[in-house]
């Protein structure tokens, strides 16, 4: 049967049987599995049907753990249900997942095998999380490529049904569910065979229903619980026949046949490696070749690992074997080896105590991990392995793939050790996040694996920060199928599609003797030559490479293109690399726009189809004789002056060598310094902001809403800018606060700046000569970066402005804090980090911080850097981010053990009182600590204390000197979005405002789940397009203030930093000092909004002129004066909301796919605007 | 009583048309134009703009940010089928034709020479009964004289007229040095109908901010006379329908344009300031002041203050302005 050939991911791949075998599809997005829920919801949304004709019902939950329930709950009345899910998500479905079971209920659940957050979080793959399920009782079944992906989806499901054991289908995230694949795509016909649909009709039977009640889910006692429990033995015994049968059956019809562990390698192998996963394809590749070299080598691929077949296990391997490693790709700290290691043991100890054993003497075994975060697994280290099993005494529980250092379990392996495929192209890309690379390439793929007979293969590889981000391809195409599930390392072809990566990484480091080089240059070819760094020129000459150049962006700016180079850039690949005819490649191109775009309107067309012949144009070979020795040096990664730690470990990850990081290096409890992103100089903007001290009005408005803390402010002392820098600017301080002499800065840091322009947007200081101008205008940063990272280090080094004579009450005055939240990595232009920034300024220095999972929590912890920061005297934030769900209860336990520190801490002073003096502890028990001067005066106590208690030396004056710093007031702070606050830690967030406890919680809320790319929370407004919501989400933004308006003594805040400062900083302020729980929940504009982000404070304005953002405090605090604590701070509705709304593609895209139905949600969006304004009006009045 | 009327050879049951207006927008509001007695709609204008940039502007928010961080590869549903302005326009054309009896009239505006102008063709073939062209251009380049500009707008409206075989309208601004003959030369090129006249925004500054402020207030009766006097100097000497717009908000403004001679009176910031209600009292109120002077049919009245039919033709010229200027009373 002919079947289709696509190139797709593997999430797809399982999306695409999950949709077209089920009924009922609950999810909640979570990386790297979010795909497979989105694929399913568009797909539900377009009417797609499944092989029964009818369309599944997807719904997005709250939280994984009640995307179980839902699961359970759909199974339970009967409909073939599924879910998809990873890592922290899994560990929430496990309750369920014992019920799932226990009840013998079928179902798939499709999992990207991801890492589990312990000493740190990682978005990355491997088994960890699908080993922590393997007591449930689900079988676990293992996919190693995409096509496997597709195929195990299918044989899973009709195994289920037949078995009535859960199944859990995993692949590895990101590598298998990222990686696009030239697959064969089953036929709706072959999903329909492989379905018995009695069997689903007895799961139907089985369901509740008042027509044939019965009652599940008893409480049972120790009569009958264990015998209940060894009811299902039979089930589990019958199920890997049933799983192997589901395999025969799909061979026959697709002539593809797997088995429960398929064995591959020399028939008389003595050396043997068990794995499952990614890295076997990786494995099989390298079989192949040690084969090829005479090495009698094999390897079993475990397909089915619960239930774990002993019979077929054995029955896979060959009788000559006698070394075996066994290769997990998780770590289970504390055990005797992790899970397949210790089954493999088990499985053969069992055999051996047989009477026709396998083998007459037990081989020796040996286990490893490999793999863990998606670490590196290629064929050096499966050789290295395989070597080490030749040794006498092969290291047992090793490491392949790093550097253990410390215990020493890492395997040597050869760096150099590569596999060259024969007729195997592969590339590698370099680019920018904003310049369309990835989306260039993965159409080359598309072009190359569906339009010819070449397989093709792509993954990429992203950034960790969130602005100024770049992308690595790694693209392989051949004539054979590609089992390289790694990335590139010898590259026939490399593309650089931004001149200043070539900094940033040794980008032809992995290039081929004789390889193609294609640079993109914003100069012309004789200039590049100059401006090349010599490590670079002298790596083209020594390896011969054909380099070719051209002025992409010049290109794409002439026609039209802005500045995407995606097309022009593949259009240099195919016209250069050789994969395909030159000619046929670029009518391929111009194919595939006109697929892309031709919808769009023929001007998109027109102008691509423009960029792809005026490429060619431009695009120039440099012969190897033209260039010339170079004198331009690549910059350190990081300066001389930075710390230790950031030099020796830090800088080695900025420069992309992480890999290279040894154990040693490494912290034991995932303990990093703070402040460390300063060292990182990025240099991401184009251009920057610089002041002009003639027009300033000295407002702080620009340091307020800087969402990197680029721009900063001083005032100081006139006198000590004898030492400046010639072009150091500066002014006289305005204002009664300020001593006379004082000097004003506005420093703005140009090499941490990502060039957003808020403000500039928000100054609103005009030169009144020319009114296109402001106090501060953007400019060119290339041209100024030297002088201005002298005039910063001259600025940075000023004293800090005094906090005791700061007035903080004002914008002007918060503004001279220090942020201690600096150079992030988050967004250019971020919505969120003015109000983290903010935090850290009035209370940093004494601040604890519990950050919920998300966009903060990768901003503002992803490594290599760290944003948070700390002052002169080494004070500053203390930040950790638990996980996603528990944030609230993480912040109130931080609260409670800051509270009983300081309870025991004023206990044990009581006590020590003689020994250190009653003034001193009168004044420290009943201090002031309201205000600046109120913590100055009791850190001081303090310190006087611990002198004093130093030279006591008893038992107690020690314990009170760990814990005295208590004794100052600590201000706790729980961080997080949407997701977090309005769906799946509502439950603790409620519970901590009913509390009490004095916590200051921030909502920082972006309507979406913007870290996972956009999906619906609760907080999405009425009429949005949000993931989820693809025709616009139907109900009312849900109202979390007035849910926290329900706790008399709650303090609640809506802000809009952008629509109104001023109450903004007011809300922070009331909200801290309220000695109880505190909620913000602050307008956070977002990229996710689709908005331009340079004119995003419009749109806060906007929401809050039209009502929907109405801003206001409830302070408890007022109430006890009689008065109202209800204040509304903005004023009656001045815009209708769809004037807001319509700003934003979010709410504008519906009146693109269905104009009728936008109006429709529009005219409910208003009224749920009217009826919240009327609510908060009557309490204002009240 | 007769209220009908022919406009760019349509037979309209009353002279109330709905000029181009956000309002037009929706289906429903159509319908409710429709039912309140318009006797046939100008759809809200395509702009030239929207052709050239929107579908870039779209896609450049569809895809801004995406494929840059591992997370979030991209931020909204990819849909699966979607309108830009120009298709969006048309399948509105479309609609309307399938949903309302009155003539629908397609409204472009443009300026250049460019891919715009085959969107007449389309407009025609998704079903408009005419088309009104705005030619909506200011002359801020000082050196260009006044000639080149009136041969923008001849230029335009050929290209557009040769394309279609519906009846093509041309509105235009009263910013001509001699709009009597630039009215004629449109007249002459072929245009159905003249429309007079577009408003010219007129920008504002924010003296707070220090910035031009962009401006659009709603007409009022008074802006009418401008219109009248020039419908009234053209009518009789011009083969194309005339058609009045801007400042029609009462029935005496209706009777006053038809008076002059227009075919068509057009309302709009009525609609938007007090609903398409409006349509149906202006019309009852029409017939009664009709039905009270003796009017029995809208060409009774047509042209019957015109230029050529007044007693004093000099009303509408030059001896009028020091009339004017002199019988204003000092009040300070």
């Amino acid at each position: 049967m002919q079947r289709k050939k696509v190139t797709i991911d593997g999430n797809e791949a399982a999306a695409y049987v999950a949709h077209q075998t089920n009924e009922v599809i609950a999810i909640y997005p979570i990386t790297p599995s979010s795909p497979m829920g989105e694929l399913s919801d568009a797909w539900s949304a377009v009417n797609k049907k499944n092989i029964w004709g009818t369309i599944p019902v997807v719904v997005e939950m709250q939280s994984e753990g009640g995307a179980a329930g839902a699961v359970h709950g759909s199974l339970q009345s009967g409909s073939l249900t599924t879910t998809f899910t990873a890592s922290q998500g899994l560990l929430l479905m496990i309750p369920n997942m014992y019920k799932i079971a226990g009840e013998l209920t079928p179902t798939v659940f499709h999992v990207t095998a991801r890492s589990l957050s312990a000493q740190a979080l990682s978005i990355f793959g491997d088994h960890s999380d699908v080993m922590s399920t393997r007591q449930t009782g689900f079988a676990l079944i293992c996919s190693n490529s995409v096509q496997e992906v597709m195929d195990f989806a299918l044989i899973s499901q009709r195994a289920t049904l037949e078995s009535r054991i859960p199944f859990l289908h995993f692949f590895d995230g990101f590598r298998t569910s990222h990686e696009v694949m030239k697959i064969e795509q089953l036929n709706v016909e072959d999903i329909r065979a492989m379905i018995d649909d009695s069997k689903v009709k007895e799961h139907r039977k089985r369901a509740m229903t008042p027509d044939n009640p019965f009652i599940r889910g008893t409480a049972q006692n120790p009569d009958v619980y264990f015998q209940g429990r060894e009811t299902v033995n039979k089930f589990y015994m019958a199920c890997p026949d049933m799983v192997q049968s589901a395999m025969n059956k799909f061979a026959e019809i697709t002539g593809r046949q797997y088995h429960l562990f398929d064995y591959y390698g020399a028939k008389d192998a003595d050396r043997l490696i068990i794995m499952m996963g990614s890295g076997a394809e990786t494995a099989e590749e390298t079989v192949d070749y040690l084969l090829s070299k005479g090495e009698k080598v094999g390897l079993i691929k475990v397909r089915l690992f619960r239930p774990f077949s002993v019979k077929d296990f054995i029955g896979a391997i060959p009788k000559t074997v006698k070394e075996i490693a066994v290769l997990d790709r998780t770590k289970e700290p504390g055990s005797i080896g992790e899970p397949l290691y210790q089954d493999v043991i088990t499985a053969l100890n069992e055999n051996m105590s047989e009477s026709k054993p396998l083998f007459a003497k037990m081989p020796r075994i040996i286990g490893g991990r490999y793999g863990l975060s998606s670490k590196e697994f290629t064929p050096t280290m499966v050789k290295a392995v395989y070597d080490e099993l030749k040794k006498d005494n092969p290291k047992n529980h090793f490491t392949i793939g790093i550097n253990d250092d410390v215990t020493n379990t890492s395997l040597d392996y050869d760096k150099d050790f590569v596999i060259s495929e024969s007729g195997q192209v592969s590339a590698l890309f370099y680019g920018l996040g904003a310049d369309g690379t990835v989306g260039a390439n993965k159409n080359s793929i598309k072009i190359i694996g569906e339009e010819t007979e070449n397989f093709a293969q792509g993954y990429f590889v992203y950034d960790s920060k969130k602005s100024g981000t770049s992308t690595v391809s790694h693209l392989r195409f051949g004539k054979k199928p590609i089992k390289s599930t790694y990335l590139v390392t010898k590259a026939d072809f490399i593309g650089c599609h931004f001149f200043g990566l070539l900094e940033k990484f040794d980008i032809l480091k992995n290039i081929k003797d004789g390889g193609t080089f294609l640079l993109n240059t914003p100069y012309s070819k004789e200039e590049t030559l100059t401006k090349i760094p010599r490590k670079v020129l002298e790596q083209i000459t020594a390896k011969k490479l054909n380099f070719y150049v051209i002025d992409g962006f010049t290109v794409a700016k002439n026609t039209g293109m802005g500045t995407r180079v995606n097309t022009i850039m593949q259009t240099c690949f195919f016209a250069i690399s050789g994969v395909l005819p030159k000619d046929e490649a670029i009518a391929k191109i111009k194919e595939s726009i006109k697929k892309t775009y031709g919808a769009k309107g023929d001007e998109i067309v027109k102008m691509n189809y423009n960029a792809v012949d005026k490429t060619l144009e431009n695009l120039f070979k440099v012969e190897l004789s033209e260039i010339k020795p170079s004198k331009v040096e690549i910059p350190p990664i990081v300066s001389d002056k930075s710390p230790e730690y950031v030099k020796n470990t830090l800088a080695t990850i900025m420069e992309g060598r992480g890999d290279e990081v040894p154990v040693s290096q490494m912290p034991v409890d995932g303990t990093f310094p703070s402040a460390t992103t300063m060292w990182e100089k990025r240099n991401i903007a184009l251009e920057v902001p610089v002041w002009d001290s003639e027009w300033c009005i000295q407002c702080g408005k620009c340091a307020l809403i800087c969402p990197h803390a680029s721009i900063r402010i001083k005032a100081y002392d006139e006198k000590l800018l004898k030492d400046a820098p010639a072009t150091f600017k500066h002014m006289t301080a305005k204002g009664k606060e300020f001593e006379p002499n004082t000097a004003y800065t506005i420093q703005v840091a140009v090499e941490d700046c990502t060039g957003c322009g808020l403000c500039v947007e928000i100054c609103p200081a005009k030169n009144k000569k020319e009114t296109k101008y402001k106090a501060l205008n953007m400019a060119d940063q290339m041209s100024i970066r030297e002088t201005e990272r002298e005039n910063f280090e001259f600025f940075y080094n000023l004293p800090e402005f005094d906090r005791q004579k700061a007035n903080v009450t004002t914008i002007k005055g918060s503004q001279f804090l220090q942020p201690l939240f600096e150079f992030s990595g988050a967004c250019t232009g971020c919505g969120e980090t003015p109000y983290v920034k903010l935090v850290s300024q009035l209370f940093g220095d004494r601040a604890i911080i519990a950050n919920a999972t998300g966009c903060s929590s990768i901003y503002g912890g992803n490594l290599p850097t760290t944003p948070w920061s700390k002052n002169k005297d080494g004070r500053g934030p203390a930040w950790n981010n638990s996980l996603f769900e528990d944030n609230a209860e993480f912040g109130m336990g931080m609260r409670l053990s800051v509270d009983k520190h300081n309870e025991y801490a004023r206990e044990l002073l009581i006590r020590l009182k003689d020994k250190v003096g009653g003034e001193l502890v009168d004044g420290i028990l009943k201090a002031d600590q309201k205000d600046e001067t109120g913590i100055y005066e009791q850190r001081e106590r303090v310190a006087k204390l611990k002198d004093a208690l130093v030279k006591i030396k008893t038992d107690e004056s020690e314990d009170l000197l760990s814990i005295a710093d208590y004794l100052v007031k600590k201000s706790v702070w729980i961080m997080g979005g949407d997701g977090w606050a309005y769906d799946i830690g509502y439950g603790g967030l409620d519970h901590v405002l009913a509390s009490g406890q004095n916590v200051n919680i921030l909502v920082l809320d972006t309507e979406v789940y913007s870290n996972t790319g956009g999906q619906m929370s609760k907080s999405t407004g009425l009429a949005a397009v949000a993931k989820f919501a693809a025709s616009g989400k139907p109900r009312p933004k849900k109202d979390l203030a007035l849910m926290a308006l329900n706790y008399e003594n709650v303090y609640v805040a809506k802000v809009a930093m952008g629509a109104n400062d001023n109450q903004c900083l007011k809300a922070f302020l009331e909200a801290e000092a309220f000695e109880g729980p505190s909620i913000i929940i602050a307008y956070s504009h977002c990229i996710a909004h689709g908005i331009n982000m340079t004119k995003a404070l419009e749109n806060q304005k906007a929401a809050v002129d039209s009502a929907y953002w109405a801003l206001f405090r409830r302070n408890p605090e007022v109430a006890k004066e009689g008065k109202n604590p209800f204040k509304l701070d903005s004023g009656a509705p001045k815009i209708k909301f769809r004037e807001y709304a319509y700003m934003e593609t979010r709410y504008k895209m519906l009146t693109k796919m269905s104009p009728e139905h936008a109006e429709d949600l529009m005219k409910l969006a208003q009224v749920a605007v009217d009826d919240s304004w009327k609510v908060y009006q009557k309490l204002a009045t009240d | 009583m007769d209220l009908t009327t022919k406009y760019l050879g349509l037979k309209l049951k009353n002279p109330i048309v709905p000029s181009a207006s956000p309002l037009s927008k929706t289906l429903d509001r159509v319908k409710r134009m429709e039912d309140a007695g318009a006797s046939a709609v100008v759809v809200y204008s395509l702009f030239e703009e929207q052709i050239e940039h929107e579908a870039n502007e779209f896609e450049h928010y569809m895809s801004y940010g995406t494929e840059s961080f591992a997370e979030a590869l991209n931020y909204f549903p990819k849909p699966d089928e979607y309108n830009l302005g120009p298709e969006e326009y048309l399948k509105h054309i479309s609609n309307l034709k399938k949903s309302v009896g009155i003539p629908v009239i397609g409204s472009l505006n443009g300026i250049s020479k460019g891919g715009w102008m085959k969107y007449a063709k389309l407009i025609e073939e998704a079903g408009a009964d005419a088309l009104e062209l705005n030619i909506y251009y200011v002359a801020s380049n000082i050196k260009e004289d006044g000639a080149k500009v009136e041969e923008i707008y001849l230029r335009d409206f050929r290209a557009i007229k040769s394309t279609v075989k519906i009846p093509v309208a041309i509105k235009l601004s009263p910013y001509f040095s001699s709009i009597g003959n630039m009215a004629t030369r449109l007249d002459e090129a072929g245009a159905d109908g003249l429309v007079l006249f577009n408003r010219f925004y007129q920008p504002d500054i924010d003296l707070d901010k220090l910035e031009v402020l962009p401006n659009l207030e709603l007409s009022t009766s008074n802006d009418l006379r401008l219109p009248m006097r020039w419908i009234a100097t053209l009518y009789g000497k011009v083969k194309a329908s005339l058609a009045a717009t801007s400042g029609i908000h009462t029935y005496q403004d209706v009777l006053k344009a038809l008076m002059v001679g227009s075919d068509v009176t057009m309302v709009c910031s009525e609609l938007l300031a007090n609903g398409i209600g409006r349509i149906s009292e202006i019309i009852k109120d029409l017939e009664v002041w009709m039905e009270k002077n003796e009017y029995k049919s809208i060409d009774m009245m047509k042209g019957s203050i015109s230029q050529k039919s007044v007693a004093d033709p000099a009303a509408f010229e030059r001896a009028n302005y020091m009339k004017a200027l002199n019988s204003f009373k000092i009040m300070v």
